[in-house]
């Protein structure tokens, strides 16, 4: 990467010869794509891919999309062979990242020709579909970005997903969607309130507190539905919050139905991220946020109660993922499962890091997770030759290729948050300053 | 609390991973209390959800006879203790050495299909062969599939929280997509189930001769001989020095000249290792065969072990007996008193919160601990 922003850690020539390493690992790994593109997208494929880009109800209607899939398979692999051949020599130098993300996104687009060769495919509804599959990713992100930004590691995201899908269709069924949701921020920002007292006031290990709560979120659920669930259907059978269409917007081809034509679901996750950003970086309590994150003692001795904030943050962060965790029952199926999240409260935290702890960041990441995921659904149904249980592995595997390959170091900033007192600051200081 | 010479972030991590010389409160008071608190807990639980008081009173009663109340009761408690003290042991080395391995889940998957597709592939062997061998896939492959989430962490800096993660992910797929191939599917069924493992791959049962319904097998020896291994290994060997001193504090131990990215692997090898012979345990000694998610939570209880025995090789023991122990209780309580099993998951995470925060414990039973060393349980 380009901006590593550590420059006590490295030194210039550790960064350099850094760089160069990358780089030749980049090269190869694009021209090995390429190679596969060629032999295996290129060559398998014949026909036409026809991509659908409007549904027949539109209002207006676009012509469908006709690739010739073996043709542009192979030019793919060229572009990719060039890009790669071209970072292996030179070492991208600025364009680096770019290309590297051109080549995957190259890449996944030859995979999708290849997948659809000869059949027809719907790109908007997998395009809509992104965006649904994106919220939960993108709300637990963000729920990420406002703890860790005051130096809290969040691993209970998960749990306060699953808490609140559960507190959502339980409440939902008793009293209607509205009152789910409102239970669902509220339960969120209950663990959310609980993480803080556990490595705030009682100084626990941050990751052992979260994979605790996740662990008692999971028992408690569980026991829930199997205990009350099983005996009375109607406590399990909450009202679905439908798509409301953006008169005119929502007419768009293509991308319309993606952004303004979905459910409260996907209009609250960007309109969260829009004031979690405005929140953080343009606002004084989201400064002084930031500030405690950052530098505690600094923040302490200019008066700003570091606990606190710390509370304050941590809570909200919860409420965000109770909201996204409503989504699971309230936005899609009215129903609460066992264990339904999924592991989406993980990959949140890896959309996290992925967007560099930025707001508007974490929504893009959990854009590639959604198309990931939605991309796996959907293909399971094209019948390709590839097992479904391996497509349904895709999301997982992208978050590890995610979270060891595009952010190296950088997550080791996972491990800052330790239990702190506040005559002890100096140590979170110390500790900052190598990781 | 304590000498302030001393760094404080170091003391944080040793108390997290390597308690040492923790007082006796800690490493005994703690514990009870947290026992007690989330029983109690448990029980508002059950009152909440509409558990009549008297259900709840029989529900304990019968968690306490499904433990050690009978010869079957143990043979189970010890059954169930089996898997979890292997995959503590695992979790257990590697919180030593700093690395917060969760996925004893998918490397229990792993290291038991190994053994399973071992046992039934080699089916010709003798015994004295083949069921070593079989333990050795399981440990094989249990170990490798954890490598991946260790070298990933040396080389990227990838956390090992979320690699393990996904790789749990990855092994419920992964299983179900073998559980359904011609080779490893049984002949003539049509759901994902593996073939038997044959006799001859099987840990024999111990007690099969007073009745055969009593299910503890062989592989409490070989948890046994797995917790001494650990301990020698932590204790008494430079490798074992080197987990724990990287654990204590990385930096001190790369500049001392260890190779940290090498002990990082090696910790989580040995650890997956040790929770792939967790998953041979179960598939060559209780089911015989693999199904989807054959490892039940284990990998997950495994966690609330090794914290509950704070990392040490014995208590890591005695912390699995007390959870094999209420893991058997449960099921009994199911029975007994119609109270679901996943209540004991609920009581399991409540014994790792109190646990994990001796702070909340000291604030929530002030009075157990006005005497340090010499307070005792009411």
């Amino acid at each position: 990467m380009t901006t590593i922003q550590n420059p006590t850690a490295d030194s210039p020539a550790r960064l350099d010869l850094g760089k160069q390493k990358h780089a030749r690992i980049s090269g190869a790994v694009l021209i090995a794509l390429a190679v596969l593109v060629a032999l295996v997208f290129g060559a398998g494929s014949e026909g036409s891919a026809v991509f659908r880009l409007s549904r027949p109800t539109d209002a207006l209607v676009l012509p469908n999309l006709s690739v010739p899939a073996a043709q542009f398979n192979f030019i793919a692999a060229g572009i990719l062979a060039f890009l790669g051949a071209r970072q292996f020599l030179r070492g991208g130098v600025r364009w680096t990242s770019l290309s590297l993300g051109l080549g995957l996104a190259l890449a996944v687009v030859a995979f999708l020709v290849w997948a659809t060769a000869g059949k027809a495919f719907s790109l908007t509804g997998m395009l809509q579909a992104t965006m649904v599959r994106a919220v939960p990713i993108a709300l637990g992100g963000l729920a990420g970005v406002l703890c860790e930004r005051v130096a809290v590691v969040n691993i209970a995201i998960e749990g306060m997903l699953l808490a609140g899908a559960f507190a959502g269709a339980l409440v939902g069924s008793l009293l209607g969607g509205i009152a789910g949701l409102t239970a669902a921020v509220a339960v969120g920002g209950l663990f959310g309130f609980f993480l803080a007292a556990l490595v705030v006031t009682y100084r626990m290990d941050q990751i052992i507190a979260g994979v605790v709560i996740n662990l008692f979120v999971l028992g408690l659920t569980s026991y829930v539905s199997s205990q009350v669930f099983q005996e009375y259907r109607s406590l399990n059978n909450a009202p679905v919050f439908r798509a409301i269409k953006i008169p005119l917007l929502g007419d768009i081809p293509v991308i319309g139905p993606m952004l303004f034509y979905q459910n409260i679901f996907v209009y609250g996750a960007l309109v969260m991220v829009a004031v979690a950003t405005y929140y953080l970086f343009y606002t004084r309590t989201g400064l002084r946020a930031r500030a405690v994150g950052e530098h505690p003692r600094a923040a302490d001795t200019l008066g700003i109660d570091v606990y606190r904030t710390r509370f304050i943050n941590v809570t909200l962060g919860g409420m965000v993922a109770g909201f996204g965790g409503a989504w699971f029952t309230l936005g899609s199926v009215g129903r609460f499962d066992e264990n339904m999240t999924g592991g989406r409260g993980y990959i949140g935290l890896a959309a996290m890091i992925f967007g560099r702890w930025h707001p508007v960041g974490a929504l893009m990441a959990a854009l590639v997770f959604g198309f990931a995921d939605s991309m796996q659904q959907k293909l399971a149904l094209l019948q390709t030759p590839i097992p479904s249980e391996f497509l349904a592995m895709a999301p997982y595997i992208a978050t590890i290729i995610v979270v060891a390959g595009f952010v190296g170091a950088r997550a080791r900033q996972l491990r800052t948050g330790s239990p702190i007192s506040r005559n002890r600051l100096r140590i979170l200081t110390r500790r900052g300053s190598h990781g | 609390m304590s000498d302030s010479n001393i760094d404080e972030a170091v003391q944080a991590l040793l108390k997290r991973a390597a308690p040492g010389r923790t007082e006796f409160e800690d490493l005994v008071i703690v514990p009870v209390f947290a026992i007690v608190a989330a029983l109690i807990l448990g029980a508002l639980t059950m009152l909440a959800t509409g558990v009549e008081p008297g259900t709840i009173a029989r529900s304990y009663l019968a968690l306490l006879k499904g433990s050690v109340g009978s010869v079957n009761a143990i043979s189970e408690t010890l059954t169930a203790a089996t898997p979890l003290v292997l995959a503590g042991l695992g979790l257990a080395l590697g919180f030593r050495a700093g690395l917060f391995n969760i996925g004893a889940e998918g490397q229990i998957l792993v290291g038991g299909m190994a053994s399973v597709i071992a046992g039934f592939s080699l089916s010709g062997l003798p015994y004295i062969v083949l069921l070593p061998i079989s333990l050795l896939a399981g440990a094989l492959v249990g170990g490798l599939y954890a490598a991946i989430a260790g070298w990933l962490r040396a080389a990227t800096g990838a956390h090992e929280v979320i690699s393990t993660i996904m790789l749990n992910l990855i092994a419920y797929r992964l299983v179900d997509y073998m559980l359904r191939l011609p080779y490893v599917q049984r002949a003539g069924r049509s759901d994902p189930i593996s073939k038997s493992v044959p006799e001859n791959a099987q840990l024999p049962r111990l007690l099969e001769w007073i009745d055969p319904n009593l299910r503890v097998h062989a592989g409490i020896f070989l948890t046994l001989a797995a917790v001494l291994l650990v301990y020698w290994i932590l204790y008494r060997t430079k490798i074992g020095f080197e987990f724990r001193a990287s654990g204590a504090s990385p930096d001190a131990a790369r500049f001392a000249g260890m190779r940290s990215g090498l002990i990082i692997v090696a910790a989580m090898a040995t650890a997956g290792a040790l929770a792939g012979l967790a998953g041979s345990a179960q598939v060559l000694g209780v089911l015989d065969r693999a199904t989807p998610g054959f490892s039940a939570g284990i990998g997950f209880n495994a966690i609330a072990v090794a914290l509950l025995g704070r990392s040490h090789p014995f208590g890591v023991l005695l912390a699995g007996l007390l959870f094999g122990g209420l893991e058997a209780g449960g099921r009994q309580m199911q029975v007994d008193a119609g109270v679901s099993i996943d209540l004991i998951g609920i009581i399991q995470s409540l014994i790792i919160v109190f646990i994990a925060a001796p702070l909340l414990v000291r604030a929530i039973f002030p009075w157990g601990f006005r005497k340090p060393g010499t307070a005792r349980k009411e």
